[in-house]
């Protein structure tokens, strides 16, 4: 296990380190500037700002000093917000996002792996084709699409639910952006759910089970979920990358205040350091999120030896 | 038996045709009535998204300042227009028709290189393979619709960048699948003939490696195009993608949804023709699937 963990980081810090570096000279290739305003700065003035940043040397060398600060921890100060520093604004932000993308991965493993369950136990009968054409909606329909539907139905229309804002995480504001997120996951997840346990259901030492006269539904709790929701750990490291994308629309949608709609407008506006100190952040998350599942996989089925 | 017999020519007739791989295939992929369904209902719209614009009596980016915010079905415009007066079903049209061609065109880019890529590291194999697919798990493993978003902020909104950006994302999976099937396709008995005959690994490849693939490639490549789309929609929901006045499904349905207060028609028909696009391609992909790979049932 331990000499799975090394090599496995071994692999993921050339990984950074091309993130950092495409990431890096891809913004600053963009033209533009963070230090354009509405008023017209004096080149003057411009150049001493530049320099207060060090952007007024070669570009290797600001990339270099840049690596070798965060090694250290330190993403540097935002450009466009003046008085901040990017750590400061992740940690701001973070909060929102994490909440949302937490309980939507949580609703749907619940939700899916129920669904799935039921639509095995049932194969070919009414609740089967219910939850597989739900299934199919969810995979098949964007986040983009649901979400302006639902608020106009829900909130619009019906008026059940606020259409937009956090409003400090009511519960009543996170229903909409939770639903969206969740819907393609669960989608996803009843699918693997299902087809993991068809498969097991099958398999002899659940006719076994059978045999010596177990409940059924003891059988399905005790014996085939554990083994038909293995996929399903694999799927996590995907599934958070879903959720991130995922939540760019929906904060943005939404207008919720996290990082994701951060992430498009610190682009679109050049602040550089915020943009890089959240590419780090999302690639971070992503490599650690499939390193996790990989070592649960292999907790969870011993035939599984990590190498 | 003599040949040219009547007794030989009613014994050929009569006789059981064999039937290929395909055909049985194309058997399976007919029973199979989502597919069919599908496959009508694609050949419509793509139909539509080619002449659709000349029978329409608006163009789609004709500003009529007097029929700001019809409702459908009045004033001519059979699905209403938007805050400039332009006629929805036009721009819908004309959307379906950009968004399907950013579809093809970037499918056919990630194939492209994921069939080259995959097959040569396949075929090959040792430490190049090694090396090839480590490039695979590395690129697997970064946020890639950042970069993607970056790269529309640092080369401006160009359409064909848009095409690029997406192809190369996209070609990772294919890569996957294409070396997978070269791997156990380059023991077979076919491929040690070829090279016994003399021919060079390139043309073993392009020969006889890469027509066998056929089959789950053609697979995938119906469930990519459906992913690109998304991916370009998405793209111009944040406003990176297609620029105005050219509209494509994702910028019809984010200005829809600015918009839905006022007048819900601009997301719901623009919402309605993506979903149903992309469940026709999902059908299709799932009846190929089951078609060309009948033990995976």
């Amino acid at each position: 296990m331990l000499r799975f963990l090394f090599r496995r980081l071994l692999v993921a810090i050339p990984t950074l380190f091309l993130v950092i570096t495409v990431a890096f000279f891809m913004m600053r290739a963009a033209p533009g500037s963070p230090f354009v305003n509405e008023r017209q700065l004096s080149p003057e003035v411009e150049k001493v700002i530049q320099a207060q940043y060090g952007m007024d040397r070669p570009l290797v060398e600001q990339y270099v000093s840049y690596l070798g600060d965060v090694v250290r921890g330190d993403f540097g100060p935002s450009l466009k917000y003046r008085d901040k520093t990017v750590l400061d604004i992740l940690k701001e932000n973070y909060g929102v996002s994490l909440k949302l993308g937490l309980s939507a991965i949580l609703i749907a493993a619940l939700m899916g792996v129920s669904l799935g369950v039921i639509a095995a136990l049932r194969q070919n009968k009414v609740a089967d084709y219910a939850t597989m054409t739900l299934a199919i909606l969810g995979v098949c329909i964007p986040t983009f699409v649901t979400a302006p539907l639902l608020v106009l139905f829900f909130a619009s229309r019906l008026g059940w639910l606020p259409t937009a804002g956090w409003n400090n995480g009511a519960l009543l504001n996170m229903v909409l952006p939770v639903a969206v997120l969740a819907l393609p996951q669960i989608a996803i997840i009843s699918r693997l759910t299902r087809a993991g346990m068809i498969e097991v259901l099958r398999s002899n030492y659940i006719r076994t089970a059978r045999a010596k006269g177990l409940p059924d539904n003891l059988i399905v709790r005790k014996h085939a979920l554990r083994a038909a929701i293995l996929p399903l750990v694999s799927y996590l490291g995907p599934a958070c990358a879903g959720l991130l994308t995922g939540s760019l629309v929906v904060e943005k949608i939404f207008n919720l205040p996290g990082l994701g709609k951060f992430f498009v407008i610190s682009a679109l506006q050049r602040d550089y350091t915020v943009v890089m100190g959240m590419v780090i952040v999302y690639a971070l998350l992503i490599l650690t999120l499939n390193l996790i599942a990989d070592m649960m996989y292999a907790a969870l089925d011993p035939r599984v030896k990590l190498s | 038996m003599i040949p040219g017999s009547p007794q030989r020519k009613a014994l050929l007739e009569n006789a059981v045709k064999g039937r290929s791989l395909w055909d049985d295939a194309r058997r399976r992929l007919m029973r199979n009535r989502a597919a069919v369904a599908s496959m009508v209902v694609l050949a419509v719209m793509v139909t539509l998204a080619v002449v659709g614009p000349f029978l329409v009596p608006f163009h789609y980016d004709t500003v009529t300042k007097t029929d700001v915010w019809m409702s459908p079905m009045t004033g001519g415009h059979l699905l209403g227009t938007d805050s400039l007066g332009r006629d929805l079903l036009a721009r819908l049209l004309a959307g379906l028709g950009v968004s399907l061609a950013i579809g093809v065109v970037a499918t056919s880019v990630s194939l492209l290189i994921g069939v080259v890529w995959g097959s040569v590291a396949g075929y090959l194999g040792g430490r190049l393979d090694e090396v090839m697919m480590r490039v695979v798990d590395t690129l697997y493993s970064l946020p890639f619709i950042f970069f993607v978003i970056l790269l529309m902020v640092t080369f401006g909104r160009n359409i064909f960048l848009i095409f690029l950006a997406i192809g190369a994302v996209e070609w990772l999976t294919m890569s996957r699948i294409v070396r997978g099937q070269t791997l156990s396709l380059k023991d077979k008995e076919f491929i040690e003939a070829a090279r016994a005959a003399g021919l060079s690994s390139g043309q073993i490849i392009a020969r006889h490696i890469v027509p066998n693939l056929l089959g789950p490639v053609v697979v995938y490549v119906t469930l990519t195009i459906p992913a690109v789309i998304i991916a370009e929609s998405f793209l111009s929901f944040l406003g990176l993608g297609v620029q105005p006045p050219m509209a494509s499904l994702g910028t019809l349905i984010a200005t829809g949804a600015q918009d839905m207060e006022m007048a819900p028609w601009l997301l719901i028909f623009p919402s309605l023709t993506m979903i149903v696009t992309l469940m026709a391609f999902n059908f299709i992909g799932d009846g190929l699937r089951d078609a060309l790979d009948p033990k995976d049932r």
